[in-house]
Parts: structure tokens; sequence; C-alpha cells
């Protein structure tokens, strides 16, 4: 539990990648079996329990703190778990303590554990465990337990220290379940890499780059296919006789969020494993990337966001069809039996993604500038001989966004970044011009953070500094001075802002020092042009 | 106790005419360390111990830090008016002191800051027992149950090891704390250079001038970029996340402090990674102190004096809040500083 505990405090504080990996490859490599297992587990999300409920804790901590007390401690602290951990003393703290439990002993103890029995031996591991040791252990039971830590990092830190590719843990990763033995023992070269069969595994997809600095005029138009690039997320649907299976294109499984577009694979029963966008369809139409995420931030969703917000998959491509890989086939062929798949089985809820016909790239482009609608982030351009290759090859796939929109906002408040970044002001909250009662005021639209230059991040940070007018810990207001050309995908109406609408991926495009305040951009015009 | 007062300058002993730790410039006052809430500049008479006086003279300024200045050793006793008066271990930080006094039969102690864990810099913390003792009550809630500040430095140095490539910056308050952390790396093991901060050089050359060895200190203004990757470079907390530490290779942002115990407050600060040690003495310290003092009286100057008072009645003891607002404990400072 200690080494646990530890790599979880250690996790919750940094906020880089590398270190989080160095992190990881330390606890694995030294970690114990089947403790790690149930590490990886916890990252994986598939580690929940709710043995133990906060009135539990609760009475635990009154049996050795005083009420008063103890209600002033958590008012101070905030979290229930930390409280009762930082606050716990054992009864008879002289004497030896008892070893701490390790993780796979509580885990293994709460499966069989009857509920009457769990304070007892909650109390005797509170009494065995050092507050950070406490705290992980609380966090556990209680299933709240937040690891600072995505599943795919913990498999990229495995993939290190086996010094494979992280898509060779993602294709077993699936058919393996927690402790998962097979896999620690696959990866110390002391077992066989785990049999995928007919588990529900995930693919590595194949991604396209992007189109910058490529010359149009090389291409031949009738080599070339073209589609819609949709605004949802890239989903891989899964069927297998073992199951199905909604994988986003970072290998989590979703399904739980979407047991609409589950149902559906279930009752098609056909075994494929396809390639798509997953979207909020209403009536046909596709809803605003909003809605998407109101699905996405649900864990389970309710009855009415099922009815309100439907699921929908735009198809792009099939990798494999009743147990047969499709992936090595060149596209034209990968889509001829998409096609037939598809009017076959005529499935609810998925549409195929459009081929958009074109005689040359000028066409293309007018085409892709003109799609304003919901939904459409710009073009995507398809060799027509190209097979699937997993990762980002550069040639043969090419996402053609359209141009971003832009808007002249003014900083009103600048905030410390994360990280390398700590020692700047590096996140601008800017906003536009609107006029209440006759008098002109800002109001906040929107937050930014990247799309600037090491260069210009300097300038901003100096100019933050030295335009503050207030602050507020982490936090600056600073003077109306400065103009910054904001690019962003989308606009929407949102409730959550004071201003009422939100951008879609705002970034800096400009600086612009030349631009009075006075003349940039009001509310009521945004409005008019966006949305 | 009727003889003990507070004054609007801070606490007054009317029989001796004197002030310990005064807010504002008085006649005559006893100070009990050097921190700059509670040693202030512009006082006729000073009267501390040797390392506080020379602590007062290094931050101030000669003729700031007591017109005249009367050293007074550990447990040497003085008469001031009926007033006997001595000064003992506070174990807070070099020269830190307990006021005691007596007067007609009833023994005060005043304690300053204090703590009751290891520290090699200082002399440690000695109970005197007493009728009237008046604390602090910086960590005063149940949760400030501190770490061993060994296990402390031994997660710092383990993080050092896992990162080669990185550079540990270490924010630290420029008296008590940077010298504490730097005495127990060295028992840590930890005999490589240190990166110190312009601001933190001064009070450390003081501290070995007192024989307190700190090993090898550098300047890190003065170093090379390169030469101090892999390090530990010390700074105060305002410098850890600020402009200063862009000059190091790759930082990795720590903040020793007992409020780094506390998960939301570290987070709060952009810490990576927090070492929780403090110069105060913790919530267990603090009742077992007040207890061990045999006082049936306890007086709380600062901190969260509501909980203490409330376990202290528990215990059968008398505790009044004081309510001094112009103690502000220099973690809370450092704190502060590492968040602006
Ligand atoms: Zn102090
Ligand atoms: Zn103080």
């Amino acid at each position: 539990m200690i080494e646990f505990a530890t790599l979880l405090e250690r996790l919750a504080f940094t906020p880089s990648r590398n270190m989080k990996l160095a992190l990881l490859k330390e606890y694995f490599s030294m970690a114990p079996d089947p403790d790690r297992g149930y590490a990886l587990a916890a990252m994986a999300g598939s580690l929940s329990f709710a043995a133990a409920k906060p009135a539990m804790l609760r009475a635990l901590a009154m049996e050795r703190i005083d009420p008063e007390l103890f209600t002033w401690s958590y008012d101070y602290v905030g979290d229930l778990a930390e409280t009762v951990a930082l606050i716990w003393r054992r009864e008879t703290p002289d004497q030896d303590t008892p070893a701490a439990p390790g993780l796979a002993e509580v885990v293994h103890t709460l499966e069989r554990l009857p509920k009457t029995d769990v304070p007892d031996v909650v109390r005797e591991w509170l009494d065995a465990c050092d507050a950070s040791s406490r705290y992980a252990l609380l966090k556990l039971i209680t299933g709240s337990l937040r690891v600072g830590a995505s599943a795919r990092l913990a498999k990229t830190a495995l993939a290190e220290l086996a010094s494979v590719a992280a898509d060779d843990i993602e294709e077993v990763w699936h058919g393996l379940e927690a402790p998962y033995g097979p896999l620690f023992a696959w990866i110390e070269g002391k077992g066989p890499k785990p049999d995928a069969k007919d588990a529900p595994v995930f693919r590595p997809p194949m991604l396209a780059q992007p189109l910058e600095n490529v010359d149009l005029t090389a291409f031949n138009p009738g080599e070339w296919r073209a589609e819609w690039k949709w605004d949802g997320i890239r989903v891989q649907l899964v069927s297998t006789p073992q199951g199905e299976r909604v994988y986003t294109r970072t290998a989590e499984d979703i399904g739980k969020a979407f047991p609409d577009v589950l149902a559906t694979m279930q009752d098609l029963g056909s075994r494929v494993v396809l390639d798509g966008e997953l979207l909020v369809v209403q009536g046909g139409i596709v809803a605003p990337f909003a809605e998407l995420q109101q699905r996405l931030n649900r864990k389970s969703p309710t009855a009415s966001m099922l009815r309100d917000m439907p699921a929908g998959i735009r198809l792009y491509d099939i990798l494999f069809e009743d147990g047969e890989d499709l992936r090595s086939l060149p596209f034209d062929i990968r889509r001829q039996r998409l096609e037939s798949w598809f009017s076959r089985l005529n499935p609810p809820r998925m549409a195929l993604s459009e081929l958009i016909a074109f005689q040359n790239f000028d066409d293309l482009a007018k085409l892709r500038e003109n799609a304003r609608s919901e939904g459409i982030e710009g073009l995507m351009l398809k060799k027509a001989d190209s097979p699937y290759v997993p990762g980002r090859p550069r040639g043969p796939w090419w996402k053609w966004k359209r141009e971003p929109l832009t808007v002249d906002a003014i900083v009103m408040y600048a905030q410390r970044g994360h990280g390398k970044r700590s020692s700047f002001y590096s996140d601008y909250t800017f906003g536009l011009w609107r006029t209440v009662d006759g008098e002109r005021e800002l109001v906040p639209i929107g937050k930014a953070y990247s799309g600037f230059t090491d260069e210009e991040l300097k300038f901003l940070d100096k100019w933050v500094r030295d335009h503050t007018t207030k602050r507020f810990g982490p936090v600056r207001e600073v003077a109306h001075g400065l103009v910054l050309e904001i690019a962003f995908d989308a606009a929407q109406y949102s409730k959550r802002h004071k201003s009422g609408v939100a951008l879609r991926f705002p970034r800096v495009a400009r600086i612009r020092r030349d631009k009075p305040v006075e003349d940039a951009d009001t509310l009521e015009a945004f409005i008019r042009a966006f949305l | 106790m009727e003889w003990l007062e507070l004054k609007p300058e801070g606490l007054f002993c009317a029989p001796g005419a004197f002030y310990i730790d005064p807010l504002q410039p008085v006649a005559h006052a006893v100070i009990t360390h050097g921190h700059s809430d509670h040693a202030r500049p512009g006082h006729d008479l000073v009267t501390a111990t040797p390392e506080t006086l020379a602590i007062m003279r290094l931050r101030m300024g000669e003729d700031r830090a007591g017109q005249s200045q009367q050293a007074l050793g550990y447990g040497d006793v003085i008469s001031i008016g009926e007033v006997r008066l001595w000064l003992a271990p506070a174990g807070h930080v070099l020269g830190s002191a307990q006021v005691v006094m007596e007067y007609r039969g009833q023994r005060a102690v005043v304690s300053g800051d204090y703590k009751r864990a290891l520290d090699p810099t200082c002399e440690p913390f000695e109970v005197v027992p007493c009728d009237l003792f008046v604390t602090e009550a910086t960590f005063g809630l149940p949760v400030f149950r501190l770490p061993d500040p060994a296990h402390e430095i031994a997660k710092l140095l383990h993080d050092v090891c896992l990162f080669p490539e990185r550079t540990h910056v270490v924010g630290c308050y420029a008296l008590g704390k940077c010298q504490r952390l730097i005495a127990l790396l060295r028992d840590g093991g930890y005999h490589e250079p240190l990166w110190l901060h312009g601001a933190l050089l001064p009070m450390c050359n003081l501290y070995e001038s007192f024989g307190i060895p700190l090993g090898d200190l550098r300047s890190a203004t003065a170093a090379e970029k390169g030469e101090m990757r892999g390090g530990i470079v010390l700074a105060p907390p305002s410098a850890i996340a600020d402009r200063w530490a862009r000059r190091l290779p790759d930082p990795v942002v720590c903040l020793a402090s007992g409020w780094m115990h506390v998960r939301q407050r570290a987070k709060a600060h952009g810490v990576e990674l927090p070492v929780v040690i403090s110069d105060h003495a913790d919530w267990d310290a603090l009742l077992e102190t007040c207890q061990a003092t045999g006082a049936k009286e306890i007086w709380v100057t600062h901190g969260r004096e509501d909980a203490l008072i409330y376990a202290l009645g528990k215990m059968q003891i008398r505790g009044r809040a004081l309510r001094l607002l112009g103690y502000e404990e220099e973690d809370e400072q450092a704190e502060q500083g590492a968040s602006a």
C-alpha cells in the first residue's frame, strides 16, 4: 500500500507527462505481483469498490477524535477521506506498527468480506498505515480513487519497460483482467505474448497528418478520395464472439457512456471492427459538439440524455469482418466491403461517411470553405490505394481543416500556467465589447493558452506583469490595453459564460499590438457573424 | 495573571516595564527570535540571545536593531525591577528563546514560536514548568500531525535520484527553514554542493559563524545553468515559481512548509513535490507541551486558537485567545510568496 500511496501522491502533483512515465516505470518495476496489477487496474478505471460509505468513515473517525475537533478539521481540509487520513491516530502509538496491508490484500479481502465486518478490518488497516497510505486506502474503498495517470500512460510505461510499442500492449490488453499476471510476465520476458483471439480488443487506428506545406498540384485527383471531417470523436466499434466494445482512438473503453451504441451492435450480431466518428445526431442532423461533450462527461447517461442526445456513428472504414483482417487491402476495396456490409445490415444509428465527388482540388477547396455547417471540421483526403496502417504515416491520409474563424478580443485576466510554464502568465481570458445602458463594457468570452511562440509568450508574460491592476491568487486582472486575434473552430451558445457564448478550440493567432482596444470586436457583431 | 498585560504594542510585563516581541517601537523589548514578525526595528533597548541579536543586525542593519542591545545566554538570569527573567531554548530557529518571568511567586513563560521536532541547527525546546504558558497555535488542528522530517528529506532525495536530468528547486524561508533543510539534507547523506538564491546566503554564513556547519554552499545566481542540472537549489518561496527560476535547467518545484501537509494547499500553489517540514509545533506537540508545562492557564498568541483552546478545555486547562494580529508566521508568508 505504501508504494502505491507514494506513487499516487507523486502522480497527483506532477503535471509533466515524462515525469509521470518515469514514476510509473519505477513503480511497475519495483512493486510486487499482484499489487502492481491492481494498481494498473486502478489506473485503467477497472478497480471500483463501494465497500465503505462516507458515514462509515465518519463513524470510525469519531471513535478516535472529538466530534467538534473533527468538524473544524473537516471544514479546513474539505475532503472526508483526507481528513480521516490525517487525523487518524493509533490507539497505542508506542507499540510496534503492524505491517501495512498490500494493495492486493485489500482488494482480495474486500471481495469476500461480509459488509458488517468491514469497519473492523478498515480500522485495523488504518492503524497499520501512515497518513498517505490511509488516504489511498480510504479513497480506494469508498470508490473515489483518482489516479493522476491515464490507462494509456500506464500502458506506455509498460511498453517502454518491455521495449515494445504502446499499441502492442493495447492489442493484448482487452483480453486480460486484473491483476494482469500474463501481461507482466510477457513484459519481463518470462512468458509468451498473451493471445487476444476472439476477445474484443482494440486495434490501433490509422491517423491523418495535417495538410500543411503540401503541394496539392502534384496530386492526381483521380487517385484520391475525399470525405468530410466530422467534429465528433473518433471511435472504433468492435464486435466479437466475446462481446462488444466502443473504444476511443486512445483505446479508452467508453461503452458504458454509450449503451445506445453498444445495444445497436449487439442487435446486429455481426463480427466486425469498424472505424467511425461518434456524434450526437438528432433527427438526422448532427448536433453541436457541446452536446456530445455532455454525453462524454457522464460515466453513464440518464434516460433523458439517451432520448434527447442520441449517439450516432459516421462510418469511415472497416478493419475486420468475420475474423478476416482487411487492413492490408486498399482503401477502395475496404470501402466496397464497408458499403456492402452496410447495405446488407442497414444498421440503425449508423450512416456511411459520404464520399465527396470532385474534379480538382480547387473545387474541393471551395467546398471546404463553404461547409460551415454544424459538425464539420474540414475534409479528409485518403489515397485510393492506401492500406490501413496503424499510427500516423505521412502520405496516405491528410486532414484538411478549414481555415479557423477569428475574432479580435481584449485580454482581461491572465493566469499562471502549469509545469514548465508555471513561471509564466500563459492562460489568457479575453473578452469583447458590449453596450449596456449606453455604457461600453467588456465581457469575457473564453480562455486561450496556446498558439503563441516562445517569444510571444515572453512578451505576453511581461505585458501582463506590467499592466496588472488586481491579483487574486494565481490570477491577475490586467488593464484593458492589449488586443489578441483569437482563432477558433466554432462558436456556440453557452449558459456557462456570462456572455452567453463559447468558443471551440480558441487559441492566440496573433498579438495585435497595432490595434487600439476601442477597435476590438463587439459581442453583437460576433453573434451576428458566427451564431 | 495580572502583571502580564495585552497592550496595542503587544504583550507587556508591567512590573518590569518591558514588552515581549512588540509590534511597534518601544523603550524596552525582549525578543524571542529573529523572524521579522517578532523582531521589529526601532526599539531603544533590546534584550535577546546573542544569536538573535546577530540575526537582527544582519536583517535590519546595526542602527535599527535596537539603540542598545543586551545579550542574554540561555539560562542567564537577570532582574528587571522585581521581575526575574531568563531565556530558555524554543527549538524554533537559531537563537530562538522562550521568555521566562518570575514575579511574586508566579512564573509565566512566553514561548514565541517553537517546535519539538528534530532540528540540528538550534538548541532543542526545553520544558519550563510554569503557571502561565503563552503558546502559538500555527498548526492548531488535529489534521496537522506532521511527518518525521527525515522521511520528507528521504522523499526529496529519492526524487533527486529518480530524475537526475532535472533540477530540484526547494522554496524555503531564509531564516531557519533554509539552514535546517540544509542540515537535514547533510544528515540524510547528501553532500553535493547546494545552490542557493542570493537572498539565502548571508543568513547561512551567519549560522556557520555560530558553529553550525552547512557544507558546500554555492551561489545559484552566479552558477552556469548546466552546473546545477541534477542538483538541489534552495530559494525563497517567492522565487521558486517565478522568473528567477527560469535560469534553472528543467526545475522541479518543491516547497518546504508545514502547510504542504494538506493536499489542496499544496496543489493550489503548483508545487510538484511538497516537502512537509515545519518549524512550528504540530498538533500533538502543542498539546503535549501545554500539558508538560503544568500551566493552569494557557494564552494563545496567534494561529488556529479555537481548536486548541477547546482541546485544552477538555483537559481542564483554561485557554485564552490573544489574537495578536501582527504575527503572521513565516510559513504563511512562504505560502503567499509562492502564489504571488
Ligand atoms: Zn518564527
Ligand atoms: Zn511567528
